[in-house]
């Protein structure tokens, strides 16, 4: 169904849905490489004010990917919950934008009515958001997942520990561990990327983690972020906790990760059967990323913020523990500039949390965009006070591994310290025990005999 | 009256004895919760690497004059990407030639060849000003004397690693081989891949090739590149294919 805005005598058409969303995205390098984005800043605002008059019902009737032929749709559509979105049926786009800001919508309120919204009403909403709003909206939702820690209390940052190393050597591994514990991070997870997927090497990795973590008594989790095949077919002899897999908002996007629905179903319930939390059962971690539909050349002519946000549905599905964006990994022709990855980690942060799921992220960039570790800060910054769930903790921001930037165990030190956050609290116990942290998170100096040293 | 003088405030971490295991920027230390400026400094050193080597060019004074002593032809092609700041953006203008490079290209004299080869400064042309003729310097060799017949050297600018794909299907070569600048990292700003395609043609995806990284004297060394380029080029050219097909069963004689 086409969509019409007239701006003085200029009359914009926008074909279907997906055109307007497209058209109405603040730019970015992948829409334009696409050839989605608004050809002129009246274009964008004119797309903007049609959609601000578009009634939310409209998303339940027009879908942006076909309903019969991909699973990602069917799954948004057939798990609405009618009830929930009842409170806001009678809004338009911009209404909801104006009624998420209100008094009205409160922690409570935005957390009974996730159910009731779909990815696309989300997307929209957050296209006619400004930073601060997607700040300010954000910081209501409470999304708070267990495991062996309690992660995304008011209050708390947490962070997965990355310690990942080029050849997968467990004792380089295991250093940059050691570093990152002594600094706080990994109340997340203890997350390796591994070099090799190969299910012996994966294991190694898993066992080496596992014995630490047993070792010293960390209260924490560890993942092997793996293909979830390869964990698949390690599951009943190596110590999982968190089974991992990228995924992406349709279903050809999922076919190029290697992976279906069905997939993840059976991976969430061979998880669930291990047991291994202590105080929480949520087991799956999930990353995305905007721009991931695209270079799979699987994005249907729908814009990647929109198609990003279709991946919360996928996550949504499997109660996870984790989720997070990895907002600048995929280049500068999708987030050509520290603008444009700044406004993405705040919209995919936004998406995530409204939809009700345990958002963190990571805040990244590689060496051929335009951004540097300045604009991290601000991200970092920004997000803190959005209230993400954890970020990454890398020795230096230096990956050497996936060669990119992150950010260091220091600078959650930093954001935890000008926002007054914590870490998780039987983490945070742990670490004032071994005389890590003091108990206002002030870093102590380690003796060099320190049990961790030994 | 003593005049009062703060301390100096960075506290080493006693654990420096663990930077042997890794190269990761562990053992930083800290000021408050801060890294020291020393640290600071010497990852924006890196970092100031690896964005030189983004926007840096093709070296041709110093190129072309060690391709002449090779005595093979060779020719100055340039991608659809009119800059840096294109090809960043607009990876599909990097995979495909202009009009005048596929004009110069059909303009040469017909020849059967079964191995073309492409310099492409990718996302780091100081890789190609650095790796590129040294290795070709052994590779050559080896080549010709096994009696493959080798085309014109193309020297491509702002090139992505499929325009590699055109160029060898211009050439009517049987496999093309692409040196090409890798994305640099800051441990690894000049670090050059190759890629090969058998039967190459436009819009062949990375499932047809085959990828040998990090060639540099740091990371895989000339002499064991150009083992297992020559390997694997020998392989294709019998089988006739490349891609996920070819296996590099050399993988395990040379890994560290």
């Amino acid at each position: 169904m086409p969509y019409h805005y007239s701006i003085a005598s200029r009359v914009y058409v926008f074909k279907d849905l997906k055109t307007l969303l497209a058209k109405a995205s603040p730019l970015r390098s992948g829409d334009a490489l696409a050839g989605l984005a608004a050809e002129g800043f009246e274009e964008r605002i004119a797309a903007q004010l049609a959609l601000a008059d578009l009634p939310l019902k409209i998303f339940l009737n027009e879908a942006v990917v076909p309903y019969e032929t991909d699973d990602v749709t069917r799954l948004i559509i057939d798990k609405h919950d009618k009830e929930a979105f009842a409170p806001i049926s009678h809004f338009t786009v911009g209404q909801l934008r104006d009624w998420l800001l209100s008094e009205q919508a409160d922690s409570a309120t935005l957390q009974a009515l996730a159910p009731g919204l779909t990815p696309e009403m989300v997307a929209a909403v957050s296209k006619l958001m400004r930073n601060q709003d997607l700040i300010a909206v954000a910081q209501k939702c409470s999304v708070v997942t267990r495991f062996r820690t309690t992660v995304g209390l008011n209050g708390c940052l947490s962070t997965r520990l990355q310690p990942n190393h080029p050849t997968d050597d467990p004792k380089g591994i295991a250093a940059s561990i050691i570093d990152g514990l002594l600094y706080a991070s990994g109340d997340a997870v203890i997350g390796i990327n591994p070099a090799s997927d190969s299910p012996a090497a994966v294991s190694t990795l898993l066992h080496m983690i596992d014995d630490l973590r047993e070792k010293y008594q960390i209260p924490t989790q560890s993942c092997v972020l793996c293909h979830v095949t390869t964990a698949l077919q390690i599951i009943q002899d190596a110590p999982i906790d968190l089974v991992f897999q990228s995924i992406g908002g349709t279903e050809k996007t999922n076919q190029s990760f290697g992976i279906t629905l069905n997939i993840l179903q059976e991976a969430y319930e061979a998880a669930l059967a291990l047991n291994r939390g202590t105080i929480g059962r949520q087991v799956m971690y999930f990353e995305t990323g905007q721009g991931s539909a695209l270079s799979a050349n699987a994005h249907h002519g729908v814009d990647q913020q929109t198609i990003e946000a279709r991946a919360y549905a996928v996550a949504r599905k499997f109660d996870p523990f984790l989720v997070n964006t990895v907002v600048g990994f995929i280049g500068p022709e999708y987030l050509y500039d520290g603008k444009q990855i700044i406004r993405a980690g705040l919209e995919d942060h936004f998406c995530g949390k409204l939809l009700g799921l345990p958002m963190g992220a990571d805040i990244c960039y590689t060496n051929h965009a335009e951004a540097d570790q300045d604009d991290m800060d601000t991200l970092l910054t920004l997000l803190g006070v959005a209230g993400c769930n954890f970020i990454m903790g890398i020795p230096g921001a230096d990956d050497i591994m996936l060669n990119y930037q992150s950010t260091s165990f220091h600078d959650a030190l930093y954001l935890r310290k000008v926002l007054g956050k914590k870490p998780a609290p039987e983490f945070d116990q742990w670490l004032l025990a071994q005389g890590i942290l003091d108990e206002k998170g002030q870093k102590l100096p380690l003796r060099p005999n320190h049990l961790l040293l030994a | 009256m003593k005049k009062k003088q703060y301390s100096k405030s960075v506290e080493p971490d006693p654990w420096q004895s663990l930077k042997t295991y890794t190269d990761a920027r562990i053992a930083l230390g800290h000021t408050g919760g801060a890294i020291p400026l020393k640290e600071v400094l010497q990852f924006k050193l890196a970092f100031a690497h690896a964005k030189d080597a983004v926007y840096s060019e093709l070296d041709w004074p110093k190129l072309e004059q060690r391709l002449e002593q090779l005595a093979i032809p060779y020719l100055k092609l340039h991608s659809r990407a009119s800059s840096r700041s294109v090809y960043l953006q607009r990876p599909d203008l990097g995979r495909s030639l202009n009009e005048a490079s596929v004009a110069s290209l059909k303009k040469m004299p017909s020849a059967e060849t079964d191995i073309a080869i492409v310099l492409a400064d990718g996302l780091s042309a100081t890789a190609i000003n650095q790796h590129a003729l040294p290795l070709l310097q052994r590779l050559l060799p080896l080549l010709q004397k096994a009696n493959f017949q080798i085309a014109p050297i193309a020297v491509v600018e702002q090139a992505r690693v499929a325009i590699g794909d055109e160029i060898g299907h211009l050439l009517g070569t049987q496999l093309v081989m692409v040196l090409i600048g890798e994305r640099p990292g800051l441990s690894s700003p000049y670090s050059m891949g190759a890629y090969l395609t058998y039967a190459p043609l436009p819009g062949l995806t990375d499932e047809k090739r085959n990828c040998i990284s990090n060639i540099r004297p740091e990371g895989l060394p000339y002499e064991m590149a150009c083992q297992k380029l020559y390997y694997l080029i020998q392989e294709s050219l019998r089988l006739k294919l490349s891609g996920v097909d070819l296996k590099d069963n050399t993988t395990n004689l040379f890994l560290p």
